[in-house]
C-alpha cells in the first residue's frame, strides 16, 4: 500500500482506465496543456495525446453535449466541469439528454459517461464558484450520482464510474483533493467499487453521523473526538447519493437511536432532508431524538475568508449538533472509564 | 512567428499582420484611418497617457498587495490599458457599462475609487458601487453571463424611446476571447441583433484563456462573427488607445441614435497571468510575450508625445510620481479596511425581510456568543 492523495488517487485511476480501454477518452475545458484547473489530468495530454485527451472550447454546454454524442456511440467519455458551479450551463445537456437519452430512445443507446466535477466551498472562490448543487443531479432519474470521501474510495468508484453504462456525475471537493489515504501500489488491484452502497466507516452504538464527500471526513474526525470522550459515534458514509443506499442508513440509526446528518449544501431542500425523512420512514421508532442536521448558512457563500469560515459547516458546528442530539435523547450516557 | 489568428484551415497561418483599425503604430506614429477621423489636443493625449500610467499602477499595486496575502485574488488588466481606456473615455454620461473582473481601467474612466476594486479582492465587500451612480455595473465573475444583461438592459433603454435624443444612453459589454465560446453570449448576440438593441460588444481579445489560445475558441478572427448575426464587427488595435477611442465612439454613436449594435474585437494581449492564481510560463512562450512588448499601450503615446514635443520630461516625472504617490495612498487605505463582520453574511440574501435569515442570523449571534461566554 501506498499514502496518496485524494488528486493522485483520481489521476492514477484516470490512466489506468485510460490504458484499460482505448474508449476512455477526456474532454474539458483546461485539461490538456494546462492539466486541469485542479490538476487532475497531469501528465495525460502528453501520454494519451490530443486523439483522446481533448482540450474544448470555454462552453459548459458543447462539451458536455458533444460527449453524450460520443457515449451514445460507444465511447466512454469522461467530462470534466472545472467546478460544479458551471455544470449549470450544461443543466439542459444533463438532465434533459445525458439523463433520458437511454428511456426515450426505448433502451436503443445508453450513455455511458461520466462527469467529474469538484464542488465545495473553502477556496474564497466567491459565491458563483462555491456552491454545492449535487442535490440538483441527485434529484434526477436517469442519473447516478457518487460523492466518495477518500483516495481509495475515489479510485475505486472511478473505475466503477467509468465502466457504468448509465452516466455518472462523480462528484469531488475542493477541500479533499489535498487529502491523503492508502491505495494499494499497483492501482490494477483496486477494485471497482458498487455504485449505490454506503460504507459504515466507524462503528458505534450512541449516534449515527450521516455525511458524504467532505463531510463524510468531518464526521470521522468528529467520531474520533467524541471517541476520546467515550462517546461511540457511528459514521456512515454515503459514497452515492443516487442510487442512495436506504437500507445501510435505516440499520444504522436502529441501532444507535439518533442521528446526525452532516451536508456541505444548504439545509432548506437539501440532501440532508431526503436522509432525514428515510430514517423517519425505516426507523421512526428507533428514534430516541428528533435528527438534526448541519449545513452551510443559507446565504450565497461570501467571498472574505473570516465570513465564508462561519458559513461552513464544520467539526465544531458538527460537534455541537451531535451533543444537542445526545442531550436531546435524555440517555444517561456512561463517563469513559 | 505571426501574431495573427487568422485560421481558414487548421493548421494555416493566415495573413501575417492582422487587418485591424490603427491609428497609432507601435513606434508612436500617428495614422490617419478613412473610417475612424480623430481630433485631440495635446492636453487630452497627455490626459489618455496619465489615465493609462495611472491604470497599470494601480494593477501593480493590486498585484503586489495579492502577492503579500491582502487581497485573495487579482485579475490584472497588463498589457489591456490602451483597449480599457480608450473605450473607457469613448462612454458618455448615460452610457452603462456591463464589465467582467478584469475592466479597472474602465472602472477607472466610470470615476469608481480603485479602493472599491481592492475591498471586493480582499473581500470586505462585493464592490460597493452604486452601478447606477457610476454607469459602471458590479464586476461579473462567471464568464460572459454579463452580455445578456447588458443586452436586456440596452433594450430596456430602447423602451423608453430615447434613442436619438440627447438623453440617449448606450450599453457596452466587456468580456474575453474565451467568452465567445459561451452559449450567452452567442445569445445575447442573437437578440441584440433582432431586437436591433442599442449595445457595443466590447471584446478584448488577449489572445488567451487562461492557458487556453485563440485557436481552441474560433478558426476566423473573431470580429468577422458579427455578420453572421447581422450587425458590424471591426478589429480594432487594443493595444492603440487613439483607436480604441475613435472605434469605441463612433460604435456608441451609432447605438444611441437607433443604428443597433456593433461588434469591436480589440486586438490585445494579456501580459500578465489569466489571475494571480496562474502561472503563464507553464503554457506559452516567453518569445510571444517579448514580440508583444514590443507593441505596448503606453511606451506608444508617451514616444508620440515626445516626437510631437508635446510633453517634456517633467511632464512624465510628474504622472510617474503621481500615480505613485496614489498607489501608496490606497495601499494604506486598503490595509485599513475593516473586516465585515460575521453577522453581516445573513444581510444581503433578500432585499426584504426573510424570517429564515432572521432566525439563521439570531442563532449564530448565539453561537458566537458562547465563545465569549466560555472565555470568560
Amino acid at each position: 500500500m501506498a499514502t496518496v492523495t485524494y488528486r493522485q488517487a483520481l489521476r492514477d485511476t484516470l490512466r489506468a482506465e485510460m490504458l484499460r480501454d482505448e474508449n476512455v477518452l477526456l474532454m474539458g475545458e483546461e485539461i490538456g496543456l494546462f492539466e486541469g484547473s485542479y490538476k487532475i489530468t497531469e501528465g495525460l495530454l502528453k501520454e494519451f495525446g490530443p486523439r483522446r485527451v481533448r482540450d474544448t472550447p470555454i462552453a459548459e454546454e458543447g462539451f458536455v453535449g458533444a460527449a453524450i454524442g460520443a457515449a451514445m456511440l460507444g465511447l466512454r467519455p469522461v467530462v470534466e466541469i472545472m467546478t460544479i458551479n458551471f455544470s449549470l450551463l450544461a443543466l439542459d445537456q444533463i438532465v434533459n439528454h445525458a439523463a433520458k437519452i437511454y428511456g426515450m430512445f426505448g433502451g436503443q443507446a445508453s450513455v455511458p459517461l461520466v462527469i467529474r466535477t469538484p464542488g465545495g466551498g473553502g477556496q474564497q472562490l466567491g459565491a458563483t464558484h462555491s456552491q454545492n448543487v449535487e442535490l440538483f443531479y441527485a434529484f434526477i432519474p436517469g442519473l447516478k450520482v457518487v460523492a466518495p470521501s477518500t483516495p481509495a474510495e475515489a479510485s475505486a468508484m472511478l473505475k466503477a464510474a467509468i465502466r457504468d453504462d448509465d452516466p455518472v456525475l462523480f462528484l469531488e471537493n475542493l477541500a479533499l483533493y489535498n487529502t491523503k489515504g492508502e491505495l494499494p501500489d499497483a492501482i490494477d488491484a483496486v477494485e471497482p467499487a458498487e455504485i449505490g452502497r454506503a460504507a459504515v466507516t466507524r462503528p458505534g452504538t450512541d449516534i449515527t453521523i450521516i455525511g458524504y464527500s467532505r463531510m463524510a471526513r468531518v464526521a470521522a474526525e468528529v467520531a474520533d473526538t467524541l471517541a476520546a470522550e467515550g462517546i461511540s459515534a457511528e459514521v456512515v458514509d454515503l459514497r452515492s447519493l443516487r442510487p442512495l443506499d436506504r437500507e445501510t442508513i435505516v440499520a444504522s440509526v436502529r441501532r444507535t437511536g439518533c442521528a446526525v446528518v452532516a451536508e456541505d449544501d444548504w439545509l432548506t431542500y437539501g440532501i440532508g432532508a431526503e436522509i432525514a425523512a428515510t430514517v423517519q420512514e425505516g426507523a421512526f421508532d428507533w428514534l430516541d431524538a428528533p435528527v438534526r442536521r448541519v449545513a452551510m448558512a443559507e446565504v450565497p457563500l461570501p467571498y472574505a475568508k473570516s465570513l465564508e469560515t462561519a458559513a461552513l459547516p464544520s467539526a465544531g458546528s458538527l460537534l455541537t449538533a451531535v451533543r444537542a442530539t445526545l442531550a436531546a435523547t435524555g440517555r444517561a450516557l456512561e463517563p469513559a472509564s | 512567428m505571426t501574431i495573427d489568428s487568422v485560421r481558414g484551415a487548421p493548421g494555416d497561418p493566415g495573413p501575417a499582420e492582422p487587418e485591424l483599425v490603427q491609428l497609432l503604430t507601435p513606434e508612436g506614429q500617428r495614422v490617419e484611418h478613412p473610417d475612424y477621423p480623430l481630433e485631440l489636443g495635446a492636453d487630452e493625449v497627455r490626459a489618455l497617457y496619465r489615465d493609462l500610467v495611472t491604470v497599470r499602477r494601480i494593477d501593480l499595486e493590486a498585484v503586489a498587495l495579492t502577492r503579500q496575502g491582502e487581497l485573495g485574488i487579482w485579475a490584472s488588466l497588463l498589457g489591456q490599458e490602451a483597449a480599457q481606456i480608450g473605450s473607457g473615455r469613448a462612454l458618455g454620461e448615460h452610457d452603462m457599462v456591463f464589465p467582467t473582473y478584469r475592466e479597472h481601467g474602465v472602472a477607472w474612466c466610470r470615476d469608481v475609487d480603485p479602493l472599491n476594486l481592492l475591498g471586493l479582492f480582499r473581500g470586505v465587500n462585493h464592490g460597493g458601487w452604486d452601478p447606477a451612480k457610476y454607469g459602471f455595473h458590479l464586476y461579473t465573475i462567471v464568464i460572459g453571463s454579463q452580455t445578456l444583461h447588458a443586452t436586456g438592459y440596452a433594450m430596456g433603454i430602447q423602451r423608453d424611446g430615447v434613442l436619438g435624443t440627447p438623453s440617449a444612453g448606450a450599453t457596452i459589454a466587456y468580456f474575453g476571447d474565451g467568452a465567445t465560446s459561451q452559449g450567452d453570449v452567442n445569445e445575447s448576440f442573437v437578440f441584440a441583433s433582432v431586437f436591433n438593441a442599442p449595445i457595443v460588444f466590447f471584446c478584448q481579445n488577449n489572445q488567451w484563456a487562461i492557458s487556453e489560445p485563440l485557436e481552441k475558441q474560433t478558426r476566423i478572427p473573431l470580429y468577422r462573427r458579427a455578420q453572421g448575426y447581422g450587425f458590424p464587427g471591426v478589429r480594432v488595435d487594443g493595444n492603440d488607445v487613439f483607436a480604441c477611442l475613435a472605434v469605441t465612439r463612433k460604435a456608441l454613436e451609432a447605438a444611441r441614435t437607433g443604428q443597433g449594435p456593433t461588434f469591436i474585437e480589440a486586438y490585445t494581449y494579456r501580459m500578465g497571468a489569466h489571475t494571480t492564481t496562474d502561472d503563464p510560463t507553464r503554457y506559452r512562450l516567453k518569445a510571444e510575450e517579448e514580440a508583444w512588448k514590443l507593441k505596448d499601450p503606453i511606451e506608444r503615446v508617451k514616444a508620440y508625445l515626445v516626437r510631437g514635443d508635446l510633453a517634456d520630461s517633467a511632464f512624465f516625472e510628474e504622472v510617474e510620481a503621481d500615480a505613485k504617490a496614489m498607489a501608496r495612498e490606497l495601499r494604506a487605505a486598503c490595509l485599513a479596511l475593516p473586516d465585515p463582520e460575521p453577522l453581516s453574511i445573513f444581510e444581503n440574501v433578500y432585499a426584504e425581510p426573510h424570517p429564515l435569515m432572521t432566525e439563521e442570523q439570531e442563532q449564530f449571534a448565539a453561537y458566537l456568543a458562547s465563545f465569549e461566554e466560555a472565555s470568560r
